[in-house]
């Protein structure tokens, strides 16, 4: 419970590790590779030697006991969704299910090579082709690609798929809309694709209005990125309005689906006149985060812009699944081979265990979550807006900005009560902003454990400022100096860089 | 549901909490006709242990091929993965944690990366790497955009029409729509390597970046080094792509031959082949153009108690930040692949890692020779190769499917992406191929074309 967690300075217990390039031994190896049963050659001859390098000397020289105990070590280091609550807003940090870990393990699976006769990977065809199906069900679009490796690979595609849509229609449009609260990702998405980005603003509210979706609209509009529900949680009221003003126009609309987890079963977006949206994997479908991924962005279209999607295509002929190339209009490939299968294999694992029902009851306990917290805290936190939020909340900072805390200083002090941080000073349109995103997976009892910590460090702010401005206590290193490492880079071990 | 912890007493409590009579008071303010019209058609949810015969029935369904007998590499290569990857890999501190935005309890993931980006400016011989792209064919697509962005005036792109048909097929859906940049595809000599004529016709004050890859398609090991100091004559970059990562345990570095920035697969550093992805984009440039890079960097800083720890840094290339002038869209990237390939490169370490690259030379070398004992067979190109080749096969597309029918699947046949490539198979060797497999495979395919 909240009381016991360290209240005040406490001690680093954590052991000291330093990189593995320091540990070791010349001489020493940690791998062995199998019997040489191949008769002698001449390497010389195979490899001339004037194309072959010097030893790696920056390489480490450690035995395997030492490499587990380095990474052991390390991995105690990191707080995790498996060990605590990580409240990410937008991320969507939910249990990882264990069992998807296995089946993406599985010989058959893991050990397929993507060029392998399509007649001998029926198997991972068919696994493939029905998650396709399970994805457009759940989004109400009409086609899927399964191949971007993450969500801004999903809006590059998608955006892709925009602009050819308009190409062939001979319309030269050249700008994008895209709300203030969006990811950056829409942006330096539609940027790379050549689009002038348009932003709009958004109301008070932390809404969208049509009539501001209007006023941006013409007819060198392509497109309008949108997500919804957006980053403040809110589900778009007018949504069925302003993608009405977008069609009109001849633009389209492009939904991202960072935030399907506060949909599924209760409204989809294909219902939504949305033309294409992407799914992030990792998010909604439970597969793990991985630090940093990988990830997978698939995405759905309407039927407009199917011939478009990336090749290769799996199409179904005699009862079976081949993959085709076969696609004139298509926008090409954006990566090698299918998408990030073991990915797809993992959420395909989630859907098959969720069942429609289940994926439903997902959704709505997300929602009631959100509530919940938002509920408990707003009475002393004070929420960025007061219309009714969906799977998160988010919370200004203008309850303690006078007192000269930060947004930060919350940030770091909850890690002393051993939660992970919420996505802080984003979105942009929010003051010092606190995006609270505790999914389904979390329970009741966790989520009172967070709003009292969350209270006591709001009394902390009046009673001992001083110790939130040094949190976090309890982590193996207190705050780091940020504008040192940008200032001089230090990016690898070695020497200094370039001479 | 057991991933959902609700009790209907939980439910019940926290409505109460809210002061509202039931879930569904909480979706009202969605328009109706889309909460009405949104149920979804899926099957009823499984068990643990039904999902598993599911799975399992599919994973069973392409089990007939052993990797042994596969000769299949192109881009994607089946290598003996040290069962302490995949056991750190599944640590859930790393798995379940995401991007670092609170070092203080992130220093795990975040001195990995920076362990990450050590050894692969290492392995590529340039002063910065990235903390990882995608694959090799988007970060491919990345360094070209880079090019412009480091030579903004020029609008032209070499390419080696021997670069992987796959990353050339991604640069070109990445350009298009890019303003003020095209791509000129350049051939490949009797030797196989890119052609010097056609590099030095179009080498000029338009060309931004050369691209080659390193070895390229057919396995052969391109001249960077030549191709280096025409490029720099022209006052351009030169940029590698390697698809097989484990070349470089035993070749020069792109770095070392003049490549100003350096991509690279790194799906064969412990990585699975799992059906092509996820694998691991690799990035490396020399330090001048580091704020040109796409992707996130981590660097060494010290916190308020003088300690060494690591933080994300230079951020202000991202999208972030950065919004549409970022230098690329990329948030998530493939952290965890990052750590197997970490893990991976540490325990073979500087030894390993080279006594592997050999291995897969002496194999490889040594299949060659004994494919080569079949009527007809020759190599196609005279150079040397790291661990797959192309080999002029009579028939071959009939030989291929004769062997496929007997269990071996004998590279791939090379006429599918190049259509000027006739009678041609691409097969690879690793260290998984024992003696036993190579003669097998040299003895069905001296049945098949006689």
């Amino acid at each position: 419970m909240a009381s016991t967690r360290p209240t005040s300075p406490g001690k680093r217990t954590m052991l000291n590790e330093p990189l593995i390039s320091a540990r070791g031994s010349v001489g020493r190896v940690g791998y062995a590779l199998p019997r040489d049963d191949i008769p002698e050659r001449d390497q010389a001859r195979d490899l001339p030697a004037e194309l072959c390098r010097e030893a790696l000397d920056d390489f480490p020289e450690v035995s395997e006991g030492e490499v587990v105990r380095h990474f052991t070590r390390l991995s105690q280091w990191n707080m995790s969704a498996a060990t605590t609550l990580y409240p990410l807003g937008s991320c969507t940090m939910k249990y990882n299910p264990v069992v998807n870990e296995y089946m993406a393990r599985l010989p058959g699976l893991a050990q397929l090579h993507p060029l392998t006769p399509d007649d001998q990977a029926q198997g991972a065809l068919t696994l493939l082709a029905e998650l396709e199906r399970c994805l457009a069900e759940i989004s109400g679009m009409d086609a899927i690609s399964l191949q971007p490796a993450a969500g801004a690979q999903g809006e590059l595609t998608g955006m892709k798929l925009i602009r050819a849509y308009h190409q062939d229609r001979a319309t030269a449009r050249k700008k994008v809309l895209i709300p203030a609260s969006a990811h950056g990702t829409n942006p330096a998405s539609a940027a790379l694709c050549g689009y002038d980005v348009v932003q709009v603003a958004t109301g008070s509210d932390g809404m969208l209005s049509a009539d501001e979706v209007a006023k941006c609209t013409d007819t060198e509009v392509a497109a309008l990125m949108v997500t919804n529900p957006n980053t403040l949680g809110l589900f778009e009221r007018e949504i069925l309005q302003i993608t009405d003003v977008l069609h009109a126009h001849g633009a389209l609309v492009y939904m991202d689906g960072a935030n399907l987890n506060a949909l599924m079963g209760v409204a989809k977006p294909g219902h939504m006149s949305t033309d294409v949206i992407q799914f992030n994997l990792h998010k909604t479908f439970s597969t793990p985060h991985g630090g940093g991924g990988p990830g997978a962005g698939p995405v759905g279209v309407k039927k407009i812009l199917e011939p478009y999607l990336p090749i290769p295509r799996i199409v179904h002929k005699n009862d079976t699944y081949s993959w085709s190339d076969a696609a004139p209009q298509s926008i090409g490939r954006v990566r090698s081979f299918y998408g990030n299968f073991g990915i797809l294999v993992r959420a395909y694992a989630y859907i098959l265990a969720m069942g429609g029902d289940g994926l439903t009851h997902a959704t709505r306990m997300a929602i009631l979550n959100a509530n919940y917290l938002r509920k408990r805290l707003e009475s002393v936190y004070t929420l960025a807006t007061h219309e009714p939020c969906m799977h998160e909340c988010v919370f200004s900072d203008r309850s303690f900005q006078q007192t000269g805390i930060k947004t930060l200083d919350i940030a770091k002090r909850l890690l002393d009560y051993g939660f992970y941080a919420p996505t802080i000073y984003f979105p942009l349109v929010v003051s010092g902003a606190l995006m609270i995103e505790p999914t389904e997976t979390e329970t009741k009892e966790t989520l009172d454990e967070f709003a009292e910590a969350l209270l006591a460090i709001a009394r902390e702010i009046t009673d001992q400022p001083d110790l939130l401005k040094q949190a976090p206590f309890t982590t193996p290193v207190s705050r780091l100096d940020e504008t040192r490492a940008a200032r001089r880079p230090v990016l690898r071990w070695s020497r200094a860089p370039d001479s | 549901m057991r991933y959902i912890p609700h009790t209907e007493h939980d439910i019940q409590a926290m409505l109460a909490v809210l002061g509202v009579d039931s879930v569904e008071d909480l979706i009202r303010h969605l328009p109706e006709n889309l909460r009405q019209n949104a149920s979804l058609k899926l099957a009823p949810g499984l068990a643990e242990s039904e999902i598993t015969k599911r799975l399992t029935a599919f994973a069973e369904q392409q089990t007939g091929y052993g990797p042994e007998q596969s000769f299949l590499g192109a881009g994607a290569y089946a290598h003996l993965v040290p069962v302490v990857v995949d056991q750190i890999v599944q640590r859930a501190e790393f798995a379940t944690a995401y991007t670092p935005y609170q070092p203080e309890v992130s220093q795990g993931t975040l001195q990995v990366i920076f362990e990450f980006q050590s050894l692969v400016a290492s392995l590529l011989g340039l002063e910065v790497a990235n903390a990882s792209m995608y694959d090799g064919a988007s970060a491919s697509a990345e360094a070209v955009l880079m090019t412009k962005r480091i030579l903004p005036k020029r609008s032209r792109v070499l390419i080696a029409r021997s670069l992987h048909p796959q990353y050339r097929q991604v640069i070109q859906t990445y350009l298009d729509g890019f303003p003020g940049l095209s791509l000129v595809e350049l051939g490949w000599d009797e030797t196989g390597q890119l052609e010097p004529a056609a590099l030095a016709q179009h080498l000029d004050e338009r060309v931004c970046g050369v691209v080659v890859g390193y070895p390229n398609v057919f396995g052969v090991i391109e001249d960077i080094a030549a191709i280096g100091r025409s490029a720099q004559d022209a006052g351009a970059l030169t940029l590698s792509v390697t698809s097989e990562s484990v070349a470089l345990g035993i070749l020069k570095s792109p770095g070392e031959l003049g490549a100003d920035i350096a991509v690279a697969e790194g799906q064969s550093l412990g990585i699975p082949l799992s059906y092509g992805g996820p694998g691991l984009g690799l990035f490396a440039c020399r330090s001048r153009y580091v704020r040109n890079m796409p992707g996130r960097l981590v660097g060494e800083t010290v916190d308020q108690d003088g300690r060494n720890g690591f933080v994300l840094t230079l951020a202000t290339r991202e999208q972030h930040i950065r919004r549409e002038r970022a230098t690329s869209n990329i948030c998530t990237n493939h952290g965890l692949c990052a750590l197997a390939a970490t893990v991976f490169l540490c325990l073979l370490g500087k030894q390993g890692l080279h006594e592997l690259a050999l291995r897969n030379v002496k194999n490889s070398h040594y299949l060659a020779e004994v494919l080569q004992q079949a009527a007809g067979v020759q190599p196609r190109f005279p150079s040397p190769f790291f661990n797959e080749c192309v080999l002029t096969v009579p028939h071959a597309r009939s030989v291929w499917a004769r062997l496929k029918e007997q269990g071996v699947i004998a590279g791939l046949v090379l006429e599918d992406w190049y259509a000027d490539l006739r009678d041609c198979l691409l097969v690879c060797a690793t260290e998984i191929h024992t003696r036993e497999a190579l003669e097998r495979f040299g003895q069905r395919l001296r049945q098949a074309v006689a």
